[in-house]
C-alpha cells in the first residue's frame, strides 16, 4: 500500500474538493445545454415556461428532424458495417495468414494515420463525384469508414492473434474451411474488439462534420451536426439559440448514452495500444 | 482410420495446402486493398496532380500549370495571417491540454470507485462530436443565452455581457477553453494508461531511498511516462494544427479574419473561390509539413529517450 500512498500527493479532505469541483465544471456545460434547451427565451419558439417549444422549432426546420436524424443513423449504420466487414477480413488475414504483401499493406493501411483529413478530402470530393456518388451519404460513410481503417485494422489484428491456435486447428482437424473457422469459431473471440471498434466507427460517422459540409448539397440528404450548424443562420437575422441547444442535446444524447454503456470497450481501445497506430 | 499416403503425395499434399492457405489469406484481404487503393492512394496521387494543374470547382481540370498554385498561395493574403494564428493556437492548446490531461490523470489513476466515477465525467465532453460540443460553446459564450454574464451583471461586476467571441483574444481564448474541456478527458486516458503501466515495485524503492513526493515524480514518473506524452503531443499537436469544425462553427473567421486556421484557406479556396488547384497545393503543403514535424518529433523522442 506504500506505493498507492506514494501516487497521491494530496491528504483526503482537500482531494474530494478538487476533484468533485472539477467534475462539476466538466458537467456543468453539458447540464447547462439540456436546460438550456427547454428554458423560456425571446426570440425562441419557448418565449414563457419551460417546455418543448425549441424541439418543436427542431422538428419542424428544413427538411424535418426526423429526416436528419435519420440520414445521420444511415449513415452511421452503413460505416459501422463498412469499418466492421473489411476489418474483420482484413484483420483476420494479416493475424493468421502469410502472403505476399502482407506487412507492406498492414504498413500502407496504418500509414492512413499520417495523412490530414483536410489533404484528402479535396481530392476525395473530386474522385466520389467522378464515380457518380455526389451527394449521397454512401460517399461519406466510404470517407469516414476509411480513416476508421489503420485503427479497426490494428485492433481487429491484435484480437486475433490474441486467440490460441490450436482453436482453430481441432476446427480445421473436423473439416472446417478457413471461412467456417473464421465464423463459427474465431467470431465469438474477437467480439470485444468488434464492439470497441464498431463503437469508435459510430462515434465517428455520428459526429462527422467536414465530409458531410463538402459532399452533400442536398439539404433533404443532410446529416445532424450541419443541419444543426445551418439552422442558426437561416431564422431571419436573429439567431434560434434554444433550438441550437435542441439540437445538441438530440446529438449529444446518443453518444452519452453509448458510451455510458460501452464504456469499458472505448477504454479498451486505448488500452491495447490501438490509439498509437 | 485412413490408409496410410505415401510420403510423397503427402509433402505434396502440405505444400498444396500452403499455396490455398496463401492464397485464402490474400483473399481475405482483398476487401482492404481495394479500399486503401482506391480511397486512399488514389486521391493522394490525384492530390498531386491537381496541385499542379489549374483545376475550377465547376469547371474540373485545365492545363498543367505549375507552380502557379503554390505561387499564389504564397500571395494569399489569409495564408500567412492563418499560419502564425495556426501555430498560435496550437501552442497554447497543447501545453494546457497536455498539463490539464496530466493533472487529471494523476487525480483518477487510483482504482477507487470514486476514481472510476471522475474518469467517466472526464470522458463525457469526448464522446461528444466536435461540431455538437462548438455549438453548444455557441449558445453557451453568447450574449443572449450564456450563463457567465447574467450572474456577474448582478453582482455589478461587469455592466455588459462578457464578449467572449467579440476579439481577436477573447475568440481565441473561448475556443481554447472549449477544446480543453471537450479533449482533456482523452489524454487523461491517454496517460492513465501510462501511469498504470508503471510497476509498483519503482514507487516502493523510491519511497525507501526516502524520496519526497516531488522527486519520486520528477525522477520516477515523468521519466516512465515519457512514451505516453510522446504519444499525446504528436497526437495533440497534428489535431490542432488541423483545426477547423471549432472555428468554422464558432467564429467563422470573425473578427476580421483574425481566427482563421490553415484548413479553413483550404476550405475558402475550394468552395468558396471554387479554386481546387490552389486548395490542393495547401493540401500538399499541410500534408508535407505535417510529415516532415511528425518525423522530427519521432527522431526527437525516441533519440532522447534512448539516452
Amino acid at each position: 500500500m506504500a506505493a498507492a500512498d506514494q501516487r497521491s500527493s494530496f491528504g483526503r479532505t482537500p482531494y474530494y474538493v478538487l476533484t468533485g469541483g472539477l467534475a462539476i465544471i466538466f458537467l456543468s456545460p453539458l447540464l447547462w445545454s439540456l436546460v438550456a434547451s427547454v428554458s423560456p427565451q425571446a426570440a425562441t419558439a419557448q418565449v414563457s415556461g419551460y417546455g418543448l417549444g425549441n424541439y418543436m422549432t427542431l422538428y419542424g426546420f428544413g427538411p424535418g428532424l426526423p429526416q436528419v436524424a435519420l440520414n445521420s443513423c444511415y449513415l452511421s449504420v452503413l460505416t459501422v458495417v463498412i469499418t466492421l466487414v473489411i476489418s474483420t477480413l482484413g484483420g483476420y488475414a494479416f493475424a493468421r495468414f502469410s502472403f505476399w504483401g502482407r506487412d507492406a499493406l498492414f504498413l500502407l493501411t496504418l500509414s492512413i494515420l499520417m495523412v490530414p483529413f483536410a489533404t484528402l478530402l479535396i481530392p476525395l470530393y473530386v474522385l466520389l463525384n467522378a464515380i457518380g456518388l455526389a451527394n449521397s451519404l454512401l460517399s461519406v460513410a466510404l470517407i469516414v469508414a476509411m480513416f476508421q481503417l489503420p485503427f479497426a485494422t490494428y485492433m481487429m489484428r491484435i484480437s486475433f492473434e490474441a486467440i490460441p491456435h490450436d482453436l482453430e486447428e481441432s476446427a480445421q482437424i473436423d473439416g472446417c474451411g478457413t471461412f467456417g473457422v473464421l465464423w463459427r469459431v474465431m467470431m465469438p473471440s474477437v467480439t470485444p474488439g468488434l464492439v470497441t471498434v464498431g463503437l469508435f466507427a459510430f462515434l465517428a460517422a455520428w459526429n462527422e462534420f467536414f465530409a458531410p459540409l463538402i459532399m452533400l448539397t442536398d439539404p433533404a440528404k443532410q446529416t445532424l451536426p450541419v443541419a444543426v450548424a445551418n439552422l442558426r443562420q437561416q431564422t431571419m437575422g436573429a439567431i434560434d439559440y434554444g433550438a441550437t441547444e435542441a439540437g445538441v442535446v438530440v446529438m449529444a444524447l446518443p453518444c452519452i448514452v453509448l458510451f455510458l454503456l460501452l464504456q469499458r470497450y472505448y477504454v479498451r481501445g486505448f488500452m491495447s495500444g490501438a490509439v498509437k497506430g | 482410420m485412413t490408409p496410410e499416403l505415401p510420403a510423397a503425395s503427402k509433402g505434396h499434399g502440405r505444400a498444396n495446402f500452403h499455396r490455398r492457405r496463401r492464397l485464402m489469406g490474400f483473399a481475405y484481404s482483398v476487401p482492404t486493398v481495394i479500399f486503401v487503393a482506391v480511397l486512399f492512394i488514389t486521391p493522394l496521387l490525384l492530390v498531386a496532380r491537381m496541385s499542379l494543374s489549374s483545376w475550377g470547382l465547376l469547371t474540373g481540370r485545365g492545363g498543367f500549370t505549375f507552380p502557379k498554385n503554390f505561387v499564389a498561395i504564397s500571395r494569399n493574403q489569409l495564408f500567412w495571417p492563418a499560419v502564425s494564428f495556426t501555430i498560435e493556437y496550437t501552442v497554447i492548446v497543447t501545453v494546457l491540454l497536455l498539463g490539464m490531461g496530466l493533472g487529471l490523470a494523476l487525480l483518477v489513476q487510483t482504482q477507487s470507485r470514486w476514481a472510476g466515477v471522475l474518469r467517466t465525467v472526464f470522458l463525457l465532453p469526448v464522446s461528444l462530436g466536435l461540431a455538437a460540443a462548438s455549438l453548444l460553446a455557441y449558445g453557451f459564450f453568447s450574449p443572449a443565452i450564456g450563463p457567465i454574464s447574467p450572474p456577474l451583471m448582478q453582482l455589478g461586476v461587469i455592466h455588459a455581457p462578457l464578449p467572449f467571441l467579440g476579439t481577436a483574444l477573447s475568440a481565441l481564448l473561448s475556443t481554447t477553453l472549449l477544446v480543453v474541456w471537450k479533449y482533456a478527458g482523452f489524454y487523461m486516458l491517454i496517460l492513465v494508461v501510462g501511469l498504470q503501466a508503471i510497476p509498483d515495485d519503482l514507487y516502493e524503492a523510491a519511497a525507501l531511498d526516502g524520496a519526497t513526493t516531488r522527486q519520486t515524480f520528477r525522477y520516477v514518473t515523468l521519466p516512465l511516462l515519457r512514451p505516453s506524452l510522446s504519444l499525446a503531443l504528436i497526437l495533440c499537436v497534428t489535431g490542432s494544427l488541423l483545426a477547423f469544425d471549432q472555428f468554422f462553427i464558432l467564429t467563422k473567421g470573425a473578427p476580421d479574419n483574425t481566427t482563421v486556421t490553415v484548413v479553413q484557406v483550404i476550405y475558402r479556396e475550394a468552395f468558396q473561390r471554387q479554386n481546387l488547384g490552389t486548395a490542393s497545393a495547401l493540401s500538399i503543403i499541410v500534408l508535407v509539413a505535417l510529415v516532415a514535424l511528425n518525423t522530427v518529433q519521432f527522431r526527437f523522442l525516441r533519440g532522447s529517450a534512448g539516452n
